[in-house]
């Protein structure tokens, strides 16, 4: 009975070997090049997400890969799909280490799969830099090799909160958020800022549903907030916001960076037009280094960056930028990881989301905020975003407990 | 608590219920059918839906690119894209069982419920695949077709939009037109017959393998017709917004008796009220302690419950184990 | 040619042993090789299939999991993740594999008592338990890690017992249904009980989550070698995995020769006559759901040690897809079955596909052209890396038409297709 499945064993066996020497012959070649790694979900619901963390991040590297290969180094991009699961995160993880040329990781997209991928980095030392991930324990456990670029949410929420009240003297909110690790925290902050700050919180629900918000709607309609805050991905708020609309709702629509993408007019149209969002990405028509990112990135995959590209694109600059300053400190050598973490940590960057320095435990030191506001309901339009007002605030230092 | 609020919402939450449950009971069927000839779960059912609300958006995309959508009547646009929606969807069920489900007649239930799952992962990122080359985005919007937006309010709270008549019309319409097909033709009595017993069938000269190929023709046409009520109403569609419709229908399809049409029915409703209860009062009611988020939590609750006490669903009969 | 070899065996040992030693010294030499590391997979496998006297084979087993594989893990980091996640998995399908390929009730949720583990652990082994009873006395010290072991399977266990009590009149698919929603019921929980009052700290997850301690340090210190941590950790967790594994096939081998063994299988086949020749249903049943479960609790609590994190995405109704189709591939009732499909799925998600993806990454980025057309120009809608779940799909399609009893099946279940083959008509 055992022996008839082993027919199809030489025949595996046949296979597999003719794999074989194409990937030992690209393991010995592998002299003089760096890796530069993105983890992201690049399969599943939040691809698309995912995906504009890697084109981001394969954009820079062409950009901007010149330094380097001046130093001798050849500099690729190896992409891996996270799926959005920590085990296949952690997984990959353990992949990235194993692979010594790869000196930087940009990445993840969920802060649920970045906590703990990053404890496996730390056992190497690696350095990531995230593009996307607000959760503040990230940093908050104050790891050399983990940074980011993009804010925290309780800086976020606050910013919000302060817009709400200063310049659209809200007197009553309503605040929806996606039940993720991003989208809840940036509703909580949001809630307890604008709460200190006397504007009455007329409701707080959380809710995964992606289509059907009518039973949400309704009951907010009813209450007739002055401004609706969804901590969330465009995804999921733009139907919302939309539907809300359809059904009545007059308030005025506010959300964190999640909003940030041409997406959000093209599915909710007319609904958002005169919505305000949070950044740390400039308006386009103000900051040339935008415009020009958003140029390049639609000429070369032919559509408009999602949310977290430009950051994915920042956070590469970044990495670039250290390991050209780690070759050179190390004598023209490759640098070790280490090397390379703490030479990101010294990295001061001027890029598309403005100027980044690290503090002490990886957070960009002061974030400069913008809240723009959608100016048309036309896709093509939404470079025209202006901007109603800028905050600049620093991240809450390290709590040493 | 808000007593003239918890009453003023009522008669939109029931409709807003009503519509959701429409669209649960359309996709419920093609489970309840499949399941009523081959006793099996058609894992595949939820991406068969999507396709439909995608052949929906694509069509509807095609005709905004030519300018037509403006020129012709809604209602004959949305009639035309429901049954090219519904074609799509159907052929595709044949297709897939065709392909991955009959070899396996026979073989224990587990098995085609594997490789309905394979199926389906297969056509998640097959859809995705197309559109990103045809498209390049695979988050697609539908068309707002303004005509479909034309609201009535009735009340301060109750507000109806066309669109959403359109659904209730378009789902009772067909739900009724199953029910005539099933009970009342010829095709409709061999379907029953395959499904009470696939041998004496036979014997009594069905094509088993026709009907069973026909079954998933109707079951899939349900779902493509839900696939593109489902884009026309709620907008953004993607390769996996099919999932979680798809989870609940079959939870539906359950509730009301599986295997059981008007149970189905009955048990899409039945869900789709619960839910869009649950949503909008938990929270009113407990003070913001739990929120629209333990709709699902409540909806298997009463599942689990429903089913104590009546093991075979609402409608379920009590039917002889399978030999 | 390999069959006959296999089937002697004298041959059979030294093919083995040659093959075990060319891989291990294959993957030395090209760590980064993924094919070299499947090859040695693949003759640990070739073990199984082996003839030779079964203290040979344990021995063998024993040297090529508890001294080759650590010594390739730890020559590539990577290797080691991978048999530490198959290890969970295995153990995790085996738990299934008690429901439903012996007892024969489809659970459809049955991550949720894998979560009900790791929870039970994250939350008294982080300072998250404060949150809830105040003060500051959690988390507790990393040694109680063994008793939350116990722990787990007992919690989880009685979970298992919770489901099972209000479902047992419910047959096939409703028990289906039950079950999923249960696990989507404890996720649910899991991502919203951060208030009223905070016990699982809703979707921002629970870290940092202590780990066992290395009791084995003063040893190790001893024996003059210096402890990193960063090296030891993931060869501690991999023998507490192999250790887990090793129980729970253990507990399965014995209980499938059981009374109680043979009670499951006799629901399985059939109830009516089951219940007629006096098989408690009801404990039976409740039995198979503990007994299950309790697996999952105990890997869970491993999990979450290992991950250091954890938050409800870890426990989506994916999960349970994913262990359910470990469980069928492999061959339902099947132990060797089980472990075999946990594996595979494993290593294809894991290691495989992600493989195939960077090995096409990296001829892109070498330059290479396929009939004068560059590969670089590959459109990214076209990337591989994006469309593994397809191609799993595709896999789980083709083995079920081809294979419908698994890869190795259950000598009974095995039997029983075949019959059903050969009668024409169902």
């Amino acid at each position: 009975m055992r022996t008839v499945r082993l027919r199809y064993l030489p025949v595996a066996l046949a296979a597999l070997a003719l794999v074989l020497p194409v990937t030992s012959l690209t393991d010995a070649q592998s002299k003089g090049t760096i890796k530069i790694a993105t983890q992201s979900p690049l399969s599943g619901g939040q691809a698309a997400l995912g995906e504009g963390i890697k084109l981001g991040t394969q954009l820079a590297i062409e950009k901007l890969k010149g330094p380097i290969e001046k130093l001798g180094f050849k500099v690729e991009l190896v992409p891996f799909d996270d799926q959005a699961k920590p085990d296949v995160g952690v997984a990959n993880a353990a992949n990235v280490i194993a692979d010594k040329d790869i000196l930087v990781v940009v990445g993840h997209l969920n802060s649920g799969v970045a906590i703990p991928a990053s404890e496996k980095y730390k056992e190497a030392q690696l350095a990531m830099i995230s593009p996307a991930n607000t959760n503040p324990t990230v940093t908050d456990r104050n790891y050399l090799n983990v940074s980011r670029v993009c804010g925290r949410d309780d800086v976020q929420g606050v910013v919000g909160a302060e817009f709400a009240k200063t310049t659209l003297k809200a007197k009553t909110a309503y605040v929806i958020h996606d039940k993720t690790t991003y989208g809840q925290g940036v509703a909580e902050f949001f809630k307890a800022d604008a709460e200190k700050k006397g504007i009455k919180i007329l409701g707080f629900e959380g809710t995964e549903e992606k289509s059907n918000f009518d039973p949400i709607i309704t009951p907010m309609k009813a209450k007739n907030p002055d401004l609706i805050y969804f901590g969330g991905i465009y995804d999921q708020a733009a139907p919302f916001f939309k539907q809300a609309r359809e059904k009545g709702v007059k308030a005025t629509f506010m959300g964190p960076d999640g909003m940030d993408s041409s997406d959000l007019t093209k599915i909710a149209g007319k609904a958002v037009q005169g919505m305000y969002y949070t950044s740390v990405a400039g308006p386009v028509s103000v900051y040339p280094a935008a415009k020009e990112f958003a140029k390049q990135y639609k000429d070369k995959f032919k559509k408009d960056p999602e949310p977290f590209a430009a950051q994915a694109y920042d956070a590469t600059a970044i990495g670039l930028k250290a390991i050209e300053a780690a070759i050179k400190a190390s004598g023209g050598k490759v640098p070790s990881r280490e090397q390379v973490s703490v030479a990101v940590r010294k990295t001061k960057h001027t890029g598309i989301t403005g100027t980044i320095e690290f503090d002490e435990k990886g957070d960009p030191k002061k974030a400069l905020y913008f809240v723009l506001q959608v100016a048309s309901d036309d896709p093509g339009k939404w470079g025209d975003n202006k901007e109603v007002k800028r905050l600049s605030i620093a991240a809450p230092p390290l709590k040493k407990s | 608590m808000d007593f003239p609020l918890l009453i003023g919402i009522f008669p939109q939450v029931l409709l807003d219920g009503l519509i959701l449950g429409f669209m649960y009971a359309l996709i419920a069927l093609g489970y309840t059918m499949v399941y009523g000839v081959l006793e099996f779960i058609n894992f595949a059912h939820s991406e068969i839906f999507v396709v439909g609300a995608f052949v929906g958006v694509e069509i509807l995309l095609t005709l905004q690119a030519a300018g037509l959508l403006e020129i012709f009547s809604p209602f004959l646009v949305l009639l035309v894209v429901l049954l090219l929606g519904m074609l799509a969807s159907g052929l595709l069920a044949v297709t897939v069982e065709r392909v991955a489900y009959r070899p396996l007649r026979g073989a224990p239930r587990l098995i085609p419920l594997i490789s309905a799952i394979g199926v389906s992962f297969f056509l998640q990122d097959a859809v995705r695949l197309v559109e990103s080359i045809w498209r390049n985005a695979f988050n697609l919007v539908y068309p707002t077709m303004d005509t479909l937006n034309i609201r009535y309010s009735f009340t301060e709270t109750l507000d109806v939009s066309v669109k959403s008549l359109v659904v209730i019309v378009a789902s009772l319409l067909m739900l009724w037109g199953l029910h005539a097909l099933v009970n009342r033709t010829k095709i409709g009595k061999a379907i029953r017959a395959v499904a009470e017993d696939q041998a004496t069938a036979s014997l009594m000269g069905i094509n088993v393998n026709r009907m069973i190929s026909l079954t998933f023709l109707i079951g899939g046409a349900m779902g493509g017709a839900a696939g593109v009520l489902f884009g026309v109403q709620y907008s953004l569609i993607n390769p996996y917004t099919g999932f979680i419709p798809g989870l609940k229908a079959f939870t539906a399809a359950v509730l009301g008796g599986i295997g059981n049409i008007p149970g189905a029915m009955l048990g899409g409703l039945v869900l789709g009220l619960l839910e869009a209860f649950a949503a909008s009062y938990l929270s009113l009611l407990t003070g913001g302690a739990f929120g629209a988020e333990y709709k699902d939590i409540f909806a298997f609750s009463i599942l689990i419950l429903i089913l104590i006490f009546r093991p075979k669903g609402l409608l379920g009969e009590v039917v002889r184990e399978r030999a | 040619m390999i069959t006959s070899l296999l089937s002697r065996p004298v041959p059979a040992t030294i093919l083995v042993i040659a093959l075990l030693g060319i891989t291990a010294y294959a993957v030395s030499h090209f760590p980064r090789s993924i094919v070299a590391f499947m090859l040695f997979q693949a003759s640990i496998l070739l073990l199984y299939f082996a003839s030779m006297p079964a203290w040979l084979k344990g021995l063998l087993t024993a040297g090529a999991l508890g001294v080759l594989m650590p010594v390739v893990g730890s020559i590539n980091g990577y290797y080691l993740e991978i048999a530490i996640q198959v290890g969970i998995f295995v153990a995790l399908a085996l738990g299934l594999n008690i429901v439903v390929g012996l007892a024969g009730l489809l659970d459809l949720g049955y991550v949720a008592f894998f979560a009900v583990g790791a929870y039970t652990w994250a939350i008294f082994g982080s300072p998250q338990a404060n949150q809830i009873f105040g003060g500051s006395a959690f988390p507790v010290p990393p040694a109680w890690f063994f008793v939350f072991l116990l722990l787990g399977v007992g919690v989880a266990a009685s979970a298992g017992i919770l489901l099972g009590l209000p479902v047992l009149r419910l047959h096939g698919d409703y028990l289906a249904i039950v079950t999923l929603g249960f696990g989507e019921v404890i996720r649910v929980l899991a991502n919203n009980l951060d208030k009223p009052i905070n016990f699982t700290n809703g979707p921002k997850g629970i870290t940092p989550i202590s780990r066992p301690p290395i009791f084995f340090d003063p040893a190790l210190r001893a024996l003059g070698i210096d402890p990193n941590p960063n090296v030891v950790y993931p060869l501690y967790l991999y023998f507490l995995v192999l250790l887990i594994v090793g129980v729970t096939i253990l507990v399965n081998r014995r209980v499938e020769d059981s009374h109680v063994g043979r009670a499951w299988e006799a629901i399985r086949e059939d109830q009516t006559a089951a219940q007629a020749m006096g098989v408690p249903l009801v404990r039976m049943k409740l039995m198979a759901f503990a007994c299950g479960a309790s697996f999952a609790g105990a890997v869970g609590v491993l999990f979450s040690a290992k991950q250091v994190f954890i938050n409800p995405e870890s426990f989506t109704f994916m999960e349970s897809i994913g262990v359910l189709a470990m469980v069928i591939l492999g061959g339902m009732g099947s132990i060797p079955g089980a472990i075999l499909g946990a594996t595979v799925v494993t290593v294809l998600n894991l290691q495989v596909l992600k493989g195939l993806s960077l090995w096409l990454n990296e001829l892109r980025n070498a330059g290479v052209t396929i009939f004068g057309w560059s590969l670089a120009n590959l459109p990214t809608q076209l990337e591989p890396a994006k469309y593994e779940r397809m191609v799993f799909g595709l896999i789980l399609v083709l083995m079920m038409i081809f294979r419908p009893q698994g890869i190795l099946p259950a000598q009974r279940r095995h039997r029983e297709l075949r019959d059903a083959a050969a009668r024409p008509e169902n």
